[in-house]
């Protein structure tokens, strides 16, 4: 990724060269409930921070609100935990302008498929190269056990305790819709191994890279997931060389479908709820245009810009 | 009233009328140029020296029905021997495409009784007889007016240049405007050779045809000249609107990125930027919504390049939430909000300063920031770089509220020096000292250095929920205590840095009336105005709402009766039911009030229209406190 487009940064110093152990992506001791399927999610980015190599101050954590979007207060790179929903935004202004940074945006469900929704979709559409992670629980956690737009049908919470009204929404087919869908990839937190090699495809993919990982809240929704962690024929991973390969897992989970994931069409039946919980990149594409490579323009200089403030306002001239 | 076809036969010696100001409108249907008219007229008239001021009639819709009083639109533009600082009160002379959209203008009063009207004449003798009956009507309506109707064949005249004369009777208008004025035909043709030279050279020839037709008819038919005289100005000069304004501003105060969501009387701004920014290094960012543009916004900020949103007053309602999350994180940003006519959809192209109160309180918690409202064109361009270095130096939220009449309305004002001291400086990326914490408060001031993602050493989590100093969450009562604190009191050492304002006029009388953005020029013309009949009058215009600028009270305590003056809304004392204790107030009154103890009084209107200085001199009159010096 380069600066050359972006206006003139007073270079960092060159960092001499040194080596990032997991230690240096460690901050203090995470607050969620033991159980948690976010501490697995924390534990394999941390993981894939130190494998890049990425440098923590190049490196930005962007979330929104939730027990979710907590997840940059436990990394030591920098971070920005926002307003509910609205992360993504704030990421995209931060790529737009600096586009030398690393970003991650850390989302819950209720938060990118709910007050967020139109910025999630916007953001698949504008393509920023950065990666975003909707930690999915079905379930509003931080407030304490309202429906989410994941929720199970039938599903009883606190808003709507005789079971959810509606069937859930299915933020794979939906994002596979948008115009630009760039990365489309699913993973679950009971899945290490899965999850870390996910992750990283997601880092490596140039473009918008929509990881949905499926989460378990041991608080609310410990039904959503258990099963499939307790029967792993419920699952199955789709397989190809230029999606996530994980070989630990053969021993595991037998079903697997092999899926090209630059098969559009593929993608999108895969992902119509069948029973199976499908794991594996649906979908990837890199031709799309990025959109801070889009929107990039050459920096002018104080002086070259005074110049042409001169003239801009020449046309103004009495 | 006074009906006669235009003077056929020359007059050898027309008559000269010399004033030291003219009002003069030009409306038609939408899409017939009318506001092209006006604008080459009100710059051509800058151009020769003449103080200028213009203001857009725009109809709500872009093509309502043709021939109808809501159809009206065109321009009025005010020019005067001396500098022009507002639109004036009535019309005095009218050029009008039909009769439909004059009676628009006639039912607002907003024609001189003795207005001279040039009117196409041929809706008089129409084919249609609903059109000549409607002209009738419209004839009776003027009836008790004294105007100077004048019949003009525009029509007849464009067809011997073009076939369609609906798109070239502006250009005859502004030739016989030119005549009238004694304009310089040669600036003239040079303004519209920069619409249409380069786009179309067969365009351009035709508009000159045009605009010498109407030019020479006048010559031939009109038994009257109007003289302004101009003086040209020694220094060097810029004619242009208000948006036009904050976006060279925007782009001389060294910002780089504009995320916006179009509304309204400020789109305009950013199309004039979206043309020219990229030039500059910048980006327009048109954004799925409001929210998601201050976020942007702020998310360009945060990473060390500040940028600002644009907006109008429903856009700002949906910011709420993002503008209490940078006062909370600290992160420097300016948001412009250019006001209409609230509340909800309200009145979209119309002004208003409504959002006075919404800007500065309208936040959950406690959101201190500084809201600060230019009052000129000039100062439009010039406060985007002085909103853009507090937000710098002080890691806060700067509004800017502008409004529709500063955004539409055009002119003249020194060029500005542009200097590179008001470009932003690039993030300094140097690695954070050992210790250095990412609110490191100064107890005493409350300010704390910025440190910029890119940092080594520096890393840090900004967070919306109450924090420390090392940016760690924190719910205790002394860690929120504090954290309020510190961005309230770096709010007050800015305060400390302003000066008092300076009063407009006698700094002791019987009336001070008090102002703030875009109604500058009115209140000032209607305090001269007063002064001259020997009221004891003098004004004072305030440019930062929050925090307010010092020595108010002193200054107010020096007369017996401070007013405000405001385009917003406020119970009238004498309606029913209102009683000095529920009675509200004006938004700055109510703000003045609260801030000095002092009882200040206002009078407001909320006409969708700027005040007229003859309105305000009026209320001035009705407003002097008892036993005052006559
Ligand atoms: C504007 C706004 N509305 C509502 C809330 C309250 N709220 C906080 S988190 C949350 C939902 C959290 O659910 P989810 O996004 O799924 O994340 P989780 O806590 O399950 O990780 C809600 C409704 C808020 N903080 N802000």
């Amino acid at each position: 990724m380069s600066d050359a487009c972006c206006s003139l940064l007073s270079a960092a110093p060159e960092s001499e060269e040194r080596e990032w152990t997991l230690s240096d992506y460690e901050s203090a001791l995470a607050r969620w409930c033991p159980g948690c399927g976010d501490h697995a999610i924390l534990t394999a980015v941390q993981r894939l921070l130190e494998a890049e190599q990425l440098p923590p101050e190049q490196t930005m954590f962007v979330s929104g609100i939730g027990c979710a979007s907590r997840f940059p207060h436990y990394l030591s790179t920098y971070g920005f935990h926002g307003i509910h929903g609205r992360a993504l935004p704030i990421a995209t202004g931060m790529k737009l302008r600096r586009p030398d940074l690393n970003v991650f945006v850390v989302m819950g469900d209720g938060d990118c498929c709910s007050i967020g929704a139109a910025h999630w979709i916007h953001a698949i559409r504008y393509n920023p190269d950065m990666v975003a992670l909707m930690l999915d629980n079905g379930v509003y956690g931080l407030t304490k056990n309202q429906t989410s737009p994941t929720s199970p049908k039938g599903m009883p919470s606190n808003t709507q305790p005789r079971g959810a009204f509606l069937p859930p929404m299915n933020p794979i087919s939906t994002t596979l819709g948008v115009t630009n869908a760039s990365f489309v990839a699913q993973t679950g937190d009971w899945l290490p191994a899965h999850l870390y090699a996910t992750l990283q495809a997601a880092f490596r993919h140039h473009g918008f890279s929509f990881v949905r990982i499926l989460q378990r809240c041991p608080q609310y929704t410990t039904a959503i997931y258990d099963v499939a962690v307790r029967d792993p024929n419920l699952v199955e991973l789709m397989v190809h060389p230029d999606g996530v390969v994980v070989p630990e897992l053969d021993r595991i989970i037998k079903n697997k479908v092999p899926h090209d994931p630059a098969d559009l069409d593929e993608a999108r039946r895969l992902a119509e709820p069948d029973g199976k919980i499908r794991l594996g990149v649906f979908y990837r594409n890199e031709t799309h245009p990025v959109y801070e490579e889009t929107r990039a323009v050459p920096a002018r200089s104080a002086s070259e810009k005074l110049a042409l403030l001169g003239a801009e306002l020449d046309r103004y001239a009495v | 009233m006074t009906m006669a076809p235009a003077p056929s036969a020359p007059r050898p010696e027309p008559s000269l009328l010399r004033v030291d100001e003219h009002t003069v409108e030009i409306v038609s249907d939408p899409g017939e140029g009318a506001q092209k008219c006006g604008q080459i007229f009100g710059r051509v008239s800058a151009k020769m020296g003449n103080g200028v001021w213009t203001v857009e009639i725009i109809p709500a819709e872009i093509q309502p029905p043709a021939r109808t009083p809501s159809s009206a639109s065109g321009n009025r533009i005010r020019i005067g021997t001396k500098p022009i600082t507002n639109w004036g009160d009535a019309a005095n002379l009218v050029v009008a495409f039909n009769e439909q959209v004059l009676l628009h203008r006639h039912r607002l009063g907003a024609l001189a009784k003795d207005a001279v009207i040039l009117i196409e004449n041929r809706w008089a003798t129409h084919d249609d007889p609903d059109i000549c009956k409607a002209w009738g009507d419209a004839m009776e309506e003027f009836g008790t007016a004294s105007y100077r109707f004048i019949e003009v064949p525009m029509e007849e005249e464009c067809l011997t240049v073009i076939d369609n004369p609906r798109r070239g009777k502006n250009m005859f208008a502004l030739g016989m405007l030119a005549r009238i004025y004694s304009r310089d035909l040669e600036k003239i043709r040079g303004l519209i050779a920069q619409e249409f030279r380069k786009k179309a050279p067969a365009l351009y020839d035709q508009n000159v045809a045009l605009l010498e037709r109407g030019w020479r008819w006048a010559e031939e038919h009109l038994d009257f000249r109007i003289d302004v005289p101009a003086v040209e100005s020694t220094r060097p000069m810029v004619v242009m609107n208000g948006n036009q304004a904050l976006a060279i501003g925007a782009i001389a105060s060294g910002m780089e990125l504009c995320a916006m969501y179009p509304i309204t009387p400020a789109t305009s701004a950013s199309h004039f930027l979206s043309d020219i920014f990229d030039k500059f290094g910048g980006v327009v960012h048109q954004a799925e919504d409001e929210i998601a543009a201050i976020g942007v916004a702020l998310g360009s900020s945060f990473a060390g390049k500040v940028a600002f949103t644009i907006t109008s007053g429903p856009g700002l309602a949906l910011k709420t939430e993002f503008i209490g999350l940078a006062v909370m994180t600290e992160t420097p940003l300016v948001i412009v909000d250019v006001q209409r006519g609230g509340p909800s959809t309200g009145l979209p192209t119309k002004v208003e300063q409504g959002d006075l109160l919404a800007a500065i309180y309208g936040q959950p918690g406690d959101a201190p920031h500084v809201v600060l409202a230019p009052a000129t064109m000039e100062e439009c361009l010039l406060c985007m770089t002085t909103a853009r270095r507090i937000a710098e130096a002080f890691r806060c939220v700067v509004i800017v509220l502008s409004d529709a009449n500063l955004a539409t309305g055009v002119q003249p004002f020194p060029r500005p020096e542009m200097s590179e001291a008001w470009l932003a400086q690039p993030p300094d990326l140097a690695p954070v000292r050992e210790g250095v914490r990412p609110y490191d408060w100064d107890p005493q001031r409350g300010i704390s250095p910025r440190v910029v993602p890119g940092q080594p050493g520096g890393m840090f989590t900004a967070t919306g929920l109450s924090h420390d100093e090392w940016s760690h969450v924190g719910y205790t009562p002394d860690v929120h205590e504090r954290g309020c604190q510190m961005r309230s009191r770096k709010l007050a050492v800015f305060q400390q840095m302003l000066k008092p304002p300076a009063v407009n006029g006698d700094p002791t009388g019987d009336l001070l009336v008090v102002g703030w953005g875009s109604t500058l020029g009115a209140i000032e013309e209607a305090v001269e105005r007063a002064r001259q009949v020997g009221l004891s009058v003098s004004s004072l215009h305030l440019r930062f709402l929050s925090p307010l600028e010092p020595g108010l009270k002193e200054i107010f305590q020096r007369f017996r009766k401070v007013m405000t003056v405001e385009i917003n809304y406020s119970d009238d004392p004498n309606d029913p039911f209102v009683t000095p204790e529920n009675r509200r107030r004006g938004q700055l009154c109510w703000l003045l009030r609260a801030q000095t103890l002092v009882d200040v009084d206002c009078w407001t209107r909320v006409p969708g229209e700027p005040l007229r200085p003859g309105q305000i001199l009026q209320a001035i009159h009705e407003s002097m406190p008892q036993g005052a010096s006559r």
